[in-house]
């Protein structure tokens, strides 16, 4: 009896009504997440499909995710095929009018910026391309601002009584991002032109953004798993013409980069790649100061040998 | 710019100011005010000047940014592929299947002590190229979307489902009508493609045959609260397990599925389902303890209940490396009705069998199947089946004794397979399974089965 008491509580929490009063968001992605709660404060709730830890392409239309896009006045997600393999389920399990596609309730960010990487040809030998060009456009800080402006447009459509309020928001926020954006452009300016290496083509955005160059990729073909014969051709090619370092997103296995760090003595860095993908990463500034440390610090250690 | 000018003005101010102090007559006073005069009109329109270049840089750098943003505005629209003529025509997928199967010759193959319901289970040895499935989808409009599963086989076309389905109607309904997998237990919904094993359990395969199929309507609902709570009810004609012909609905379904996560790494979904069915000559054939055939069928009603659970678990939620997916389902179903013997062929053969009379069964059964993906692109699994036949009886004593396919054995069955996913589009499997389904007969089966999915990338179920 004592147990059912204890229990009750967390019982009816679970079938407690999702908040009502804020704006609920489901971002399919937590640096949408991250955006969201830097624009809407306190006027938003917002839930995070997925983590750092995970691959977006690779999730499931997990029962809680369609609970939380039932309740969802508005999705933040990527576009660009990104969440192909779960999304389309989960927008017909919800039963939910306000986010179907072409509602002001679905919003996509990739149509918003110049997209990276958009295949010629369009076939699946080639692996897992998109053909609306390399989705993940989050580390282009550029990016990011862009995205803010319409996600705030956006907000203040769906929440017309706190408009001002997140436009305000977003002009605070743009502010404080243009001026890190600055920060972020001198401090890495030493690591314009170098050579590296990715595991997966993660880091478009990022390299153009701060001109790295790519010069390997430790996957054979996009989404398609590091095979040791591959690993072997960009070990010789490496030798030929030399990286600075070897460079993967933290949701992905450690071991090809790290062979491949050993192999070629050169460094292997852990990107966070999103929002809460390592320490100190809890929210968009942090994951662009950690980003552009972690990048320098290997090219300073690589200098020094 | 303007104020260095302005600085340099003023200095020249102060290096005339001393020569004023010195004039005496007014003469030289009066040469001195012209010239400040002179003077003050030149720094007047240097500024006039400099202001007006001042508005021309700044107009010119607005333009500039405005055609910047032009150039933006067109590269992002360069970025995004252009839509074609044929960007209408429904998402296409196609499966192909194909298996090589190494197992005993059974011509009378059946699952022993349960009649069957839809057709008898596959013979099919050696190599072959099974059913290819095609599947198109599309939004009808702003309101509907439709989709079709045709499935070829040799000499026929088989519609596995052909339904429309509303584009969220709101407050957490859905709309389903035309022929659909039922939403009963947990893998019916799901296409042969996607099952884990390259056969159907035997639970599925004695109640349904591939699944609950439903020609009729659905009406979901999910609670808006942060544990999935979904309620759903069908009616229709119940396509599996009944051929009626008759106006009403001969099969009303009712389920309700509810799940959620615990932390960051483990998923699950239960269910309970209720299906009731008024089935009409759905025939079945046999043979008779003298081992002469005979075929009937069966008029009466049918009521299931199924329990489900699936769990699932990847580190993180990370599934690319290492998940686990546990699964099991039970059911419980009472027919009562009438058996009626029908022999085209012989009449004589049905006329005082016995074979005729009220038929009347309490039958159960579960599957437990547990599959580890132990790297990337390989699995492991293990699945038992069981099933128990409970009582059947035909006018008062047990059938068994009057049909030899319905005698008293409860069929069970062991299986276990490896398959390997190349890419997200293609797996090779292998698979044993230890089969005792049929009374007196242990057959031991080889199976390697490919399943390729071509065109529009979907997205599968939980």
């Amino acid at each position: 009896m004592n147990t059912l008491w204890k229990l009750l509580p967390a019982l009816l929490l679970a079938f407690a009504p999702v908040a009502g009063a804020t704006v609920n968001v489901l971002a399919c992605e937590p640096e949408w997440g991250a955006l969201a709660r830097e624009l809407g404060g306190d006027k938003v709730s917002v839930y995070d499909a997925t983590t750092a830890m995970q691959d977006p392409h690779r999730i499931q239309a997990r029962p809680s995710l369609i609970a939380r896009a039932r309740s969802a006045d508005l999705l933040v997600c990527t576009g660009a095929e990104l969440e192909i393999g779960w999304l389309p389920i989960l927008l017909r399990q919800s039963g939910n009018a306000a986010i179907q596609p072409g509602k002001p309730g679905y919003f996509e960010a990739a149509p918003l910026v110049r997209r990276l990487e958009i295949p010629t040809r369009l076939d699946r030998a080639d692996g897992d391309i998109h053909p609306g060009g390399n989705p993940h456009i989050q580390l282009d800080p550029r990016n990011i601002a862009k995205v803010g402006v319409a996600l705030a447009q956006r907000l203040s459509e769906i929440d017309r009584g706190n408009a001002a309020f997140y436009q305000a928001r977003q002009k605070d926020f743009a502010q404080r991002w243009q001026s890190a954006m600055q920060r972020w452009e001198t401090q890495a300016a030493p690591l314009k032109g170098i050579a590296i290496v990715s595991q997966h083509k993660a880091f478009p955005y990022l390299y153009d953004w701060l001109g790295l160059r790519e010069v390997a990729t430790l996957e054979p073909k996009p989404g398609v798993e590091p095979s040791s014969s591959h690993l072997a051709e960009v070990l010789a090619q490496l030798q030929q013409q030399p990286a600075r370092m070897v460079i993967r997103a933290a949701y992905q296995d450690e071991r090809p980069a790290n062979w491949m760090s050993e192999k070629a003595k050169i460094p292997a860095v852990v990107l966070p790649f999103t929002v809460g993908g390592a320490d100190h990463t809890d929210d968009l500034f942090g994951l662009f100061e950690v980003t552009i440390s972690r990048l320098i610090a290997a090219a300073s250690r690589d200098d020094a040998k | 710019m303007l104020q260095k000018s302005l600085t340099t003005c003023a200095v020249g101010l102060l290096l005339v100011t001393p020569a004023l102090a010195r004039a005496n007559d007014s003469a030289e006073l009066e040469k001195i005010r012209a010239e400040i005069q002179q003077l003050r009109e030149g720094y007047e329109t240097r500024i006039q000047a400099l202001e007006a270049k001042l508005r021309e840089t700044g107009a010119a750098a607005d333009r500039a940014e405005e055609s910047a943003q032009r150039a933006e505005t067109a590269a992002t629209q360069a970025s995004t592929p252009p839509a074609r003529a044929n960007a209408f025509n429904p998402e296409t997928s196609l499966i192909l299947q194909g298996a090589y199967k190494d197992k005993k010759n059974l011509p009378n193959r059946h699952i022993t002590g349960f009649l069957p319901t839809a057709g008898a289970p596959d013979n099919t040895r050696g190599f072959s190229a099974d059913a290819s499935e095609l599947s198109l989808a599309a939004n009808i409009d702003s309101w509907l979307r439709g989709y079709a599963n045709l499935v070829f086989m040799d000499g026929s076309v088989e519609v596995e489902e052909a339904y429309f389905e509303t584009l969220g109607l709101g407050k957490g309904f859905t709309l389903k009508g035309g022929r659909f997998r039922s939403g009963i237990g947990y893998q019916n919904e799901m296409h042969p493609h996607a099952w884990d094993f390259a056969d159907n359990n035997l639970m599925y395969q004695a109640l349904f045959g591939e699944g609950a199929l439903q020609d009729g309507v659905q009406l979901k609902w999910l609670a808006p609260t942060e544990l999935m709570v979904e309620l759903g009810a069908e009616a229709g004609r119940g396509a599996a397990i009944n051929n009626a012909n008759q106006n009403g609905a001969a099969s009303v379904n009712l389920f309700a599925h509810v799940g959620g996560d615990i932390g960051v790494s483990h998923a699950w979904r239960a269910g309970l389902s209720w299906m009731h069915a008024k089935v009409d000559h759905r025939s079945f054939s046999g043979n008779d303890l003298a081992a002469q055939p005979i075929t009937g069928d069966f008029t009466g009603k049918s009521r299931i209940w199924l329990a489900d659970f699936v769990y699932k678990w990847a580190p993180n939620g990370n599934a690319s490396y290492n998940n686990f997916k546990l699964q099991g389902e039970y059911f419980h179903r009472t027919e009562h009705g009438s058996l009626a013997c029908s022999d085209p062929l012989s009449p004589a053969l049905c006329a005082g069998s016995g074979l005729d009379g009220g038929y009347r069964s309490a039958q159960s059964g579960f599957y437990l199947q547990g599959v580890y993906q132990f790297m990337p692109r390989w699995r492991g699994g293990l699945r038992y089946d069981q099933l128990y036949r409970g009582s059947a009886d035909l006018n008062g004593s047990d059938i068994g004794n009057t049909i030899s396919e319905l005698a008293d054995h409860d069929p069970h069955r062991s299986t276990a397979m490896l398959d390997f996913s190349p890419s997200e589009f293609s797996l090779f499997r292998l698979q044993y399974a230890h089969d005792q389904s049929m009374a007196g007969v242990t057959d031991r089966q080889i199976t390697l089965q490919y399943i390729l999915s071509l065109g529009a990338h979907g997205a599968h179920r939980f």
